[in-house]
């Protein structure tokens, strides 16, 4: 009974921190709704009893990514968003198509909700960090070593990309 | 018990909400956090599923299976940071050369 209060509860925050997101003009507050919704899911996630994807949620998402993403706002000097008009097939057909997908997506997950079962909380040995860590060191040894990589690449770039050109 | 479609819903609901800011808004720093709204509702199904997998089959299946959702999502995560670093220094190039943030003002490729 408990976890169900708590889901719906964490999940209105984000939902209302996702539309929030949308419906503010300036980029400074979708940032700040941004960090919400990503708090709000690091809850959702201890609730699913993954306490290492929620720690790394707070650690790299809302803690890295945002101060990044508010970092360049307040770098760039970015004011309120003006209104222009843009492409009309989006607004015409990608909203529409866009309401009609998370319909279908619900509809689908409701009728088969007694075929889905449920999601329960104190699973042993699920997301702690060890049986990550054991997994990510041995299975996955060759994924991880990649993404040394990407992340190297992705600093050469920025460094790049960021640079003024003389 | 919270039954697993709640959870798929709410991803549902999120990425939802992340095209919808990806089609309306026209700056392109919130157009980029729409896509960090797509990528962590995609993170949240990972999570469920990686759930009901250890719950469901994990008598059937080794333990790899359901905790491989979560390495999912922790790839996802570095991605998403390598992604943000390199988009973030592309809007700063944007930014210095045309001095506007507005998508419906950058529609050439070259000046």
């Amino acid at each position: 009974m408990v976890h169900e209060i708590l889901f719906l509860i964490f999940g209105f925050i984000c939902v209302a921190g996702a539309v929030n997101l949308l419906v503010q003009r300036h980029p400074i507050n979708s940032a700040l709704s941004l960090v919400v919704v990503m708090a709000a899911l690091a809850l959702i996630y201890l609730l699913l009893g993954a306490e290492f994807v929620a720690a790394i949620q707070v650690i790299v998402y809302a803690g890295a990514i945002m101060v990044l993403f508010v970092f360049v706002i307040m770098l760039l000097n970015a004011g309120a968003e003006e209104h222009t008009v843009g492409s009309k097939v989006a607004l015409l057909l990608g909203i529409p198509g866009v309401i009609a997908l998370g319909c279908l997506v619900g509809w689908m997950m409701i009728s088969n909700n007694a075929y889905l079962g449920g999601v329960r909380i104190n699973v042993a040995d699920f997301g702690d960090t060890h049986n990550i860590a054991r997994l990510l060191f041995k299975n996955f040894l060759l994924p991880f070593e990649i993404t040394s990589v990407l992340i190297l690449i992705a600093i050469m770039g920025a460094v790049v990309l960021g640079r003024r050109s003389s | 018990m919270v039954p697993l479609s709640w959870y798929l819903i709410l991803g549902a609901i999120l990425f939802c909400l992340g095209i919808l800011g990806f089609l309306i808004k026209r700056n392109i720093i919130t157009i980029f956090m729409s896509i960090e709204l797509m990528l962590n509702a995609v993170n949240l199904t990972f999570v469920a599923f990686a759930n009901y997998w250890n719950e469901h089959a994990a008598a059937v299946i080794s333990k790899i299976v359901p905790l491989s959702g979560q390495i999912f999502v922790f790839f996802v995560m570095v991605v998403a940071a390598a992604e943000a670093a390199v988009g973030l220094a592309i809007i700063i190039a944007v930014f210095r050369t045309r001095e506007t943030l507005n998508v419906d003002r950058v529609n050439l490729l070259k000046l």
